[in-house]
């Protein structure tokens, strides 16, 4: 047995077989359960030793040979397995109360096989082709049903595919800077070149115009599931490059620039998520101050990468109960600006909870699963600079302001409307359940702290 | 006899590129399209063996035949089209004029930055990724889109072929033209849904 061969070409094969499946709620629990089976297994099994059940024994390779390179899933992946099938589980098991399984599902399922196998594949640096693979499989996905493509979408897949050509190509000049380290000139030009790939993949501010305008466009569930497997990725990717070259890691430049690029990202997604009157937009700007949360904790140095994987859960689950909740009441009012929704809160109780509550999760309130993570950051930023934080609280108000706004628009009532909730069983349960997991997180965020302390290994050199 | 070719090939890439970037009908642009992955094929054969370099060849002209075969069939969009840049065909005339001034500058250099590489390749390659990136700029439609990141990628790919002779690069490389073929090609057909339904 081997592992590439059970954690990528497993889900893609089943990936074309459930393309072909018609009924969406049988999609969604085969999927979910299958994904959670595969985290499962990687939590279970070890993999290059050998597993003995009775008098049965099993080894699982980690090496697979492909077109002359190697996909290499070893024992230090296993935590990053865990996690991206066990959340996409989690993703595929609510896409049917989002109404998306059948779009999601087989595609979903796909993409988050390609991104392992582009943390799997070696040299590392392929992985821009794994994850460019990935984003054209998501652009169909992206494109409502009965709508032609908008701009967004566009802009998405032209954004994305132009990361991959500045990635592939810094990393053969960075090869060139490993074999002579004194060409500054050739370091310049590689770091530049790597800088522009990633601002482009990870839709660093300027480059994230297409953020807001996707999530107009496309179905908020596949919009969120989208926002957060690809922006993992590519950080786990970008660490990646770090780990390999040390002169990149110990550059001067490098903690400033990640800095000023996260705040920028955070202070405008802060401010757009204050003053933008509709909810999906209030989303995309959100998402972006998270990615700009990340690049600030990787400002603060390679002996806190830690700080780093505290973002990833609490994202995953704060993006599929705040895109679920757009998703039940998306159907039911004409547009999902501050006028349209005015009062749903009396009408779709849960849907509206879960929203609020992702949206007071990202902006750090206590409680709520994303305080953990962003406490941690401010208090490290707070060490090292106060300015620095107090820009990063800024940053947080500004997607405070945002969340104030929505509740206000959502709990208005311009005419007597009685309680009642209108969302179906499915739509309850997994709303309920979402919003108990985010609290759950905010109350005890060391329930997956045995996931993450594991996540470094993945990476030599920063794991220290 | 290969620099000959080399030149030969850039005065197709050129001509075919300034096409795709100028045409406004599209089945001009996708047959010049098919006519630019021969040049590429040129160059790329220069440095890879004949199948490899063949499969960008044969990438490219399924990818510009799908775009074709699936705006065959579409009735084009009548909504009204915000474009934000002046389209006419003086303007992108001068915006390649500039584009050709800047390759020219800047080919000797990236010839000196990449050892093996020749004039020809690096102008080749660096024109593709201007012209394309030229036409990403100035359109939002689906299929022109579709065609300006074809035609980066192509000049990419001349570059990268000097680097790197990997079969997992090229075949990658290849499924992702083909795939960005057939996302274009679904987005021109997700506006023909709507008109339909």
């Amino acid at each position: 047995m081997n592992a590439p061969l059970i954690w990528i070409g497993l889900p893609i094969f089943l990936a074309v077989i459930l393309s072909f499946i018609p009924r969406p709620r049988l999609i969604s629990r085969l999927s979910g359960v299958f994904a959670l089976t595969l985290a499962g297994l990687a939590w279970i099994v070890p993999i290059d030793d050998v597993l003995s059940i009775g008098t049965i024994s099993i080894k699982i390779t980690s090496v697979f040979q492909f077109l002359g390179r190697q996909l290499v899933l070893g024992a230090p992946s296993r935590s990053v397995l865990v996690v991206f099938y066990g959340l996409s589980g989690l993703w595929f098991l609510g896409s049917n109360a989002a109404g998306v399984s059948r779009r999601l599902v087989p595609a979903g399922m796909a993409i988050t096989a390609l991104l392992i196998g582009a943390l799997a594949v070696k040299p590392f640096l392929y992985a821009a082709l794994f994850i460019e693979t990935a984003i054209l499989l998501a652009a169909p996905i992206l494109i409502a049903p009965r709508q032609p493509a908008g701009r967004g979408v566009i802009r998405f897949v032209t954004y994305q595919t132009l990361a991959m050509p500045f990635i592939l190509f810094a990393g053969w000049l960075l090869a060139g800077v490993e074999t002579s380290p004194s060409d500054l000139a050739l370091a310049k030009q590689s770091a530049a070149l790597l800088g522009l790939g990633f601002a482009f993949l990870l839709a660093i501010f300027p480059l994230s115009t297409w953020m807001p305008m996707l999530s107009e466009e496309a179905p908020p569930y596949i919009f969120g599931f989208l926002q957060w497997i690809l922006p993992t990725t590519s950080l786990i990717f970008g660490l990646g490059f770090f780990d390999r070259y040390a002169w990149l890691r110990q550059a001067e430049l490098l903690p400033q620039v990640l800095r000023m690029a996260g705040f920028l990202m955070l202070i405008t997604g802060g401010i757009w998520a204050a003053f933008e009157k509709r909810l999906e937009r209030i989303l995309a700007y959100t998402s972006i101050t998270e990615t700009g949360c990340v690049l600030l904790a990787l400002s603060l140095g390679m002996d806190k990468t830690q700080l780093i994987f505290l973002f990833f859960v609490p994202r995953s689950f704060g993006l599929a109960v705040w895109t679920l909740g757009l998703s039940t009441i998306k159907d039911q009012v004409k547009s999902l600006d501050f006028i349209a929704v005015q009062g749903l809160a009396r009408r779709y109780p849960l849907a509206v909870s879960a929203i609020l509550a992702a949206q007071f999760s990202a902006c750090g309130i206590p409680l709520l699963a994303g305080f953990p993570p962003r406490l941690a950051l401010w208090e490290t930023l707070a060490e090292t600079s106060l300015i620095a934080a107090l820009w990063f609280g800024i940053g947080l108000l500004g997607i405070f302001l945002g969340a104030v706004r929505s509740l206000t628009a959502l709990v208005t009532s311009v005419e007597l409307t009685y309680w009642q909730s209108q969302e179906d069983w499915s739509q309850r349960l997994l709303l309920g359940a979402g919003i108990a997991m985010l609290f759950l997180l905010g109350l005890l965020p060391q329930i997956i702290q045995p996931l993450l302390v594991t996540f470094p290994s993945m990476f030599e050199q920063l794991s220290g | 006899m290969t620099a000959i070719l080399s030149w030969f090939a850039l005065a197709l890439l050129t001509t075919a590129s300034a096409g795709v970037l100028l045409s406004r009908n599209w089945r001009w642009t996708l047959v010049l399209l098919a006519i630019l992955y021969v040049g590429v094929f040129i160059f790329v054969r220069l440095y890879w063996p004949l199948g490899m370099a063949a499969v960008k060849l044969i990438a490219g002209w399924i990818a510009s035949t799908i775009l074709g075969m699936t705006r065959l069939g579409v009735e084009p969009i009548s909504e009204p089209v915000q474009e934000s840049l002046p389209q006419g065909i003086p303007f992108r005339l001068l915006m390649a004029a500039l584009v050709g001034v800047t390759v020219t500058a800047a080919a000797p250099h990236l010839s000196g930055l990449i050892p093996g590489i020749g004039l020809a390749e690096s102008a080749a390659s660096l024109l593709l990724i201007g012209l394309g990136l030229l036409s990403l700029g100035i359109t939002s439609q689906p299929l022109q889109t579709t065609i300006g990141l074809l035609v980066v990628l192509a000049g990419f790919e001349i570059l990268y072929a000097v680097v790197e002779s990997s079969v997992l690069v090229a075949g990658l490389l290849a499924v992702v033209n083909l795939g960005l073929a057939l996302t274009g090609a679904y987005s021109l057909l997700a506006g023909e849904n709507r008109q339909s339904a």
